[in-house]
């Protein structure tokens, strides 16, 4: 499929980046704000109706890559331009590209420093982050999710809050140490895998156990630091309190997808012998994550820091689904990838009207919202009712495969995961309850309900926290495919067949 | 020796540069003060002059003068990449030199010699012949460096590394006596012959060769031979200092992967471990004493002690892969250093030199531009894609990896993260805080269009390398079949 002759992958992932160039005649230009931010919205949405072309023209009874491209890009270590999607990347495209307007709208009065700049480097984000998910080449996939960092480092160093250096230095000095161990692997990949980066090529392929544990903890740092997992978490919260609103929802939303999305590509179909000799050390951590993540953010006073502690809990349950191995618990964990993504990301921009009113994010600063807005406070139960996976919302579904798939093999772990269902209600509650409810105490400043671009960024979310929590059928049999593949990548291979 | 034409033909670059070089000596007190520029300017054009002799020179490897001198792809790819970076050089001196008043019709003399004598390091078959090349460029370096008469730093740095490097031109000089004295020949080849029997290996040949080794490190500014490069960069004026941290390095470089793979190849067993060692010090010293230096002079000094140390590692094994990986690392370090230096000589606080980090604060709000451009060199030589030194970095760990290395990889990457604070540090100095004082940036043209090459070409070689690649492709065959 092409778009003006342009293969669609490709269209998508260098639009957002070329049509950013269209922001730079307004750099150093007072008064042309509005513009900016029109021309902004405007990319992002077409780069959102463009991505649907991919729902339609794709064949969900396939498992294999579609959309594919494959050029030669540097012919010294058969290094490929090549990109190509299956199920598991089209929703996660998807819903970057549905997600990435809101970051815009929520940005429509918060951002008034170098507002073009801002836009730009969102912008260019964007492009890099569907790269990651259509790369089918390792180094190219690579190239794409180092370049991510370094939009992401200025919009939290430059735009972020009060300690914002601090966060943006740790963020990307964490994330650059994991990944760099990624870079290693690859290329021991590619001599031990026969000279070549393609990423289904390496993946049937089967490798020495000695090779399979090393590789596999390599690539384990780069994306538990992305994702992140139990002792990696570190930098999570400092990143997520100082980001402006747009950047904590593209961290929570897509960038955290991001190594769970390494997990389900790389490591489990290539060193399948490796995942399950690691599954009990995978799923320990997951449920420590789940456990102690929900409890790190009953402790929060500031909204943003439990949101972001809320994030390692929900993560947990992604980790702990792709280590069951069994299609139940990729499916849920894929669904609760999508949702969190909708969900969390929702979350934080109620966070951000708030901020953008108050300039507090502190929970004793607020009580009796829903008197003063309504509409807001209604919303934002939805979404903190979606968040505990109430029945009926989008992470039901998500949440409620994981566990099943985690409890036919190992009934414990799913015991302990279902705490932290019970822990997320709490921690939702409380937060609502300090917000939403209570006395209202007026503070010098105004109140007002949602302004019309914030209606245009939290309504689209609602519609898909409800419809999905309905209907997610049509979701599931989108990746139900690749997933059933990848899990039968992961059988281990007869003894017979090894010789 | 034996003129014959061939041998006269293929030296042909190297006897245009000597000539017009000393020509431009003779025209110096002729041209009045004020259009010195066009000094520069004939020297721009002698360059293109031997690089146009060079690209018709269809090196087949033939040792000329008797394997004295050799003239191959290898060779030429090098000349090359000194042709443009003193070309580059020569764009960022012109206005250079006009405001820090040193501008002198003999610096452009030098700088041509100094490109002469690395073009003999890089075409060298002989061990003598290679130092009369390493000899002849450090000589113009030590005067260099000195240029600025007036200033103590300046002539301080001379001093010292006049000192240093004749200590280093003396142990490689008796390192080579050695070598003379047990195998009875200096010329590549034959030190290849001699060390390929079994019985040769005798302790005079291993002094031999660890004499020169600590020649060739001195050069490269290799750890524990590098403690000139941060006095002596941060003293140097900056168009000096970017000139021998990009082009000098990258011709040592290339004599240094010369000799050790072609005369040294078949007892590497017995020297990989002094070459993993100098690698494994330089990446540590380079990335971790750059991190407290508040000088960007002396940072980036430190940045290129660990640069050092990534590239070495290519000297381990001799395959294609390390072959390539040197070269393309050679390469694009030679913009992305130049580029930075470039940006930090532009750059002017109350008329003087922005040299301090702190200088560079808030450089975005009074010059995106600028303030870009340093960002693309930063993130490039932290190694962070999408530029070029990502892949850079990306083919030495590949090559480390093919070596058996890999352990060395890993402490490569772990160290390129710690090294990268330095770099991202001073994009956040320029993006993340208010500007305190005014800093100006008016680059010329001359200085503008130097800026955009090497700019453009620390891009492209990170998006679209192709065509280069093809070239080093091409370059390497001579060495590696």
């Amino acid at each position: 499929m092409t778009f003006l002759s342009v293969p669609i992958l490709t269209f998508l992932i260098f639009f957002p980046v070329v049509a950013s160039l269209l922001l730079l005649p307004f750099y150093k230009r007072t008064g042309t704000d509005g513009v900016v931010k029109w021309i902004a919205l405007g990319i992002t949405v077409i780069e959102f109706l463009l991505s649907l072309s991919l729902l339609i023209g794709n064949n969900p009874h396939l498992y294999q890559m579609q959309f594919v491209e494959n050029h030669l890009w540097i012919p010294f270590g058969n290094i490929h331009y090549a990109l190509g999607i299956d199920g598991i990347s089209l929703v996660l495209i998807v819903m970057t590209t549905f997600l990435m307007p809101m970051t815009i709208l929520t940005s429509w009065v918060g951002i008034s420093k170098n507002l073009p700049l801002f836009m730009i480097n969102i912008l260019v984000l964007e492009g890099a982050m569907i790269g990651v998910f259509c790369a089918t080449d390792f180094v190219l996939f690579y190239v794409f999710w180092e370049a991510m960092l370094i939009p992401m480092y200025l919009i939290i160093g430059v735009w972020g809050g009060p300690n914002r250096i601090y966060a943006a230095i740790k963020f990307f000095l964490y994330t650059l140490a994991g990944s760099l161990l990624l870079l290693v692997s690859i290329i021991a990949l590619y001599f031990v895998g026969g000279h070549t980066f393609d990423i289904t090529r390496l993946s049937g392929q089967h490798y020495p156990m000695t090779f399979q544990i090393l590789a596999f903890l390599a690539m384990f740092v780069a994306f538990a630091v992305k994702i992140p997992m139990f002792p990696f978490h570190t930098w999570l919260p400092d990143a997520h309190v100082e980001a402006p609103t747009a950047g904590s929802v593209i961290l929570a939303s897509i960038m955290l997808k991001m190594g769970a999305y390494g997990f389900l590509r790389f490591s489990l179909p290539m060193f399948p012998d490796a995942s399950h000799f690691f599954t009990p050390f995978m799923l320990t951590l997951s449920v420590i994550a789940i456990i102690w993540g929900a409890f790190m953010a009953l402790a929060q006073e500031d909204m943003k820091k439990l949101i972001a502690y809320s994030s390692v809990s929900h993560m947990g349950v992604v980790t702990l689904g792709i280590f069951v191995a069994n299609v139940q618990g990729i499916e849920g964990a894929l669904m609760q990838m999508l949702n969190h993504g909708i969900t969390t990301g929702a979350l934080f921009l109620c966070i951000g009207v708030l901020y953008d009113r108050s300039h507090s994010r502190l929970l004793s600063e607020y009580g009796g919202l829903a008197k003063q807005m309504p509409v807001y406070s209604t919303l934002l139960v939805i979404f903190a009712l979606s968040s505990l996976a109430l029945p009926g919302t989008n992470s039901f579904v998500g949440e409620f495969l994981v566990l099943i798939g985690s409890f036919k093999t190992h009934a414990v772990v799913s015991s302990l995961a279902t705490t932290g269902v019970i822990l997320s209600a709490m921690y939702l509650l409380y937060m609502l309850s300090r917000v939403v409810w209570g006395v209202y105490t007026p503070k010098n400043y105004a109140m007002p309900d949602l302004h019309a671009y914030e209606w245009g960024s939290l309504l689209p979310l609602v519609v898909m926290v409800i419809v999905i929590g309905l209907l997610p059928n049509p979701v599931l049999s989108l990746f139900h495919q690749s997933v059933a593949h990848l899990v039968g990548q992961m059988q281990p291979v007869p003894l017979a067949s090894l010789h | 020796m034996n003129f014959s034409p061939v041998n006269i033909m293929g030296t042909m670059p190297e006897i245009y540069l000597t000539v017009l070089g000393s020509l431009l000596f003779l025209m110096e007190p002729f041209v009045p003060a004020k259009k010195r520029s066009l000094l520069g300017i004939f020297a721009i054009f002698a360059l293109v002059f031997a690089m146009i002799a060079t690209l018709g020179l269809n090196g087949k490897g033939l040792p000329l003068y008797q394997g004295l001198y050799i003239v191959d792809p290898f060779s030429n790819f090098f000349k090359m990449v000194i042709y443009l970076g003193t070309i580059l050089t020569i764009l960022f001196s012109l206005p250079y030199l006009e405001k820090e008043e040193i501008h002198v019709g003999e610096y452009y003399g030098f700088l041509l010699f100094a490109a002469v004598g690395m073009m003999i390091m890089v075409s060298a078959g002989d061990l003598i012949t290679l130092f009369l090349g390493i000899e002849l460029m450090s000589l113009c370096f030590y005067v260099l460096v000195g240029l600025k008469r007036n200033s103590l730093r300046s002539v301080e740095a001379s001093f010292k590394y006049f000192l240093l490097g004749a200590f280093a031109a003396a142990i490689f000089l008796y390192g080579v006596s050695l070598l003379y004295g047990a195998s009875g020949t200096e010329t590549l080849s034959g030190l290849a012959q001699f060390i390929s029997n079994p019985g040769a290996l005798r302790p005079m040949v291993f002094a031999g060769m660890i004499l020169t080794m600590v020649g060739f490190a001195f050069k490269v500014s290799a750890a524990p031979f590098h403690m000139w490069t941060p006095d002596v960069y941060e003293g140097a004026p900056t168009v000096v200092t970017g000139f021998m941290a990009s082009v000098g390095k990258v011709a040592a470089f290339g004599v240094f992967l010369r000799v050790f793979w072609v005369a040294f190849s078949s007892n590497r067993d017995h020297w990989s471990l002094l070459i993993v060692m100098v690698a494994i010090l330089s990446m540590i010293v380079g990335n971790i004493v750059a991190l407290v230096q508040t000088n960007i002079k002396r940072m980036l000094a430190y940045s290129s002690i660990g640069h050092a140390g990534y590239a070495v590692i290519a000297l381990l094994n001799p395959s294609r892969e390390s072959l390539f990986a040197l070269m393309f690392y050679m390469f694009t370090y030679l913009f992305m250093t130049l580029g930075s230096f470039g940006i930090i000589l532009i750059l002017r606080r109350k008329g003087v030199e922005g040299e301090e980090i702190s200088d560079f604060v808030g450089l975005n709000k009074k010059n995106p531009l600028a303030a870009f451009l340093m960002l693309i060199f930063m993130f490039s030589l932290a190694g962070i894609p999408p530029f070029g030194g990502f892949l850079a970095k990306f083919y030495i760990f590949m090559a480390a990896v093919h070596a058996g290395y890999t352990w060395l990889a890993v402490v490569g990457v772990l160290l390129s993260a710690v090294g990268a604070y330095y770099y991202i540090r001073v994009v956040m100095a320029m993006y993340m805080k208010d500007p305190v004082e005014t800093v100006e940036f008016a680059p010329n043209r001359m200085e503008g269009m130097a800026l955009f090459v090497t700019a453009a070409m620390t891009v492209i070689l990170g998006i679209f390398p192709l065509p280069f690649v093809h070239y080093i492709e091409t370059s390497l065959a001579i060495l590696v079949p």
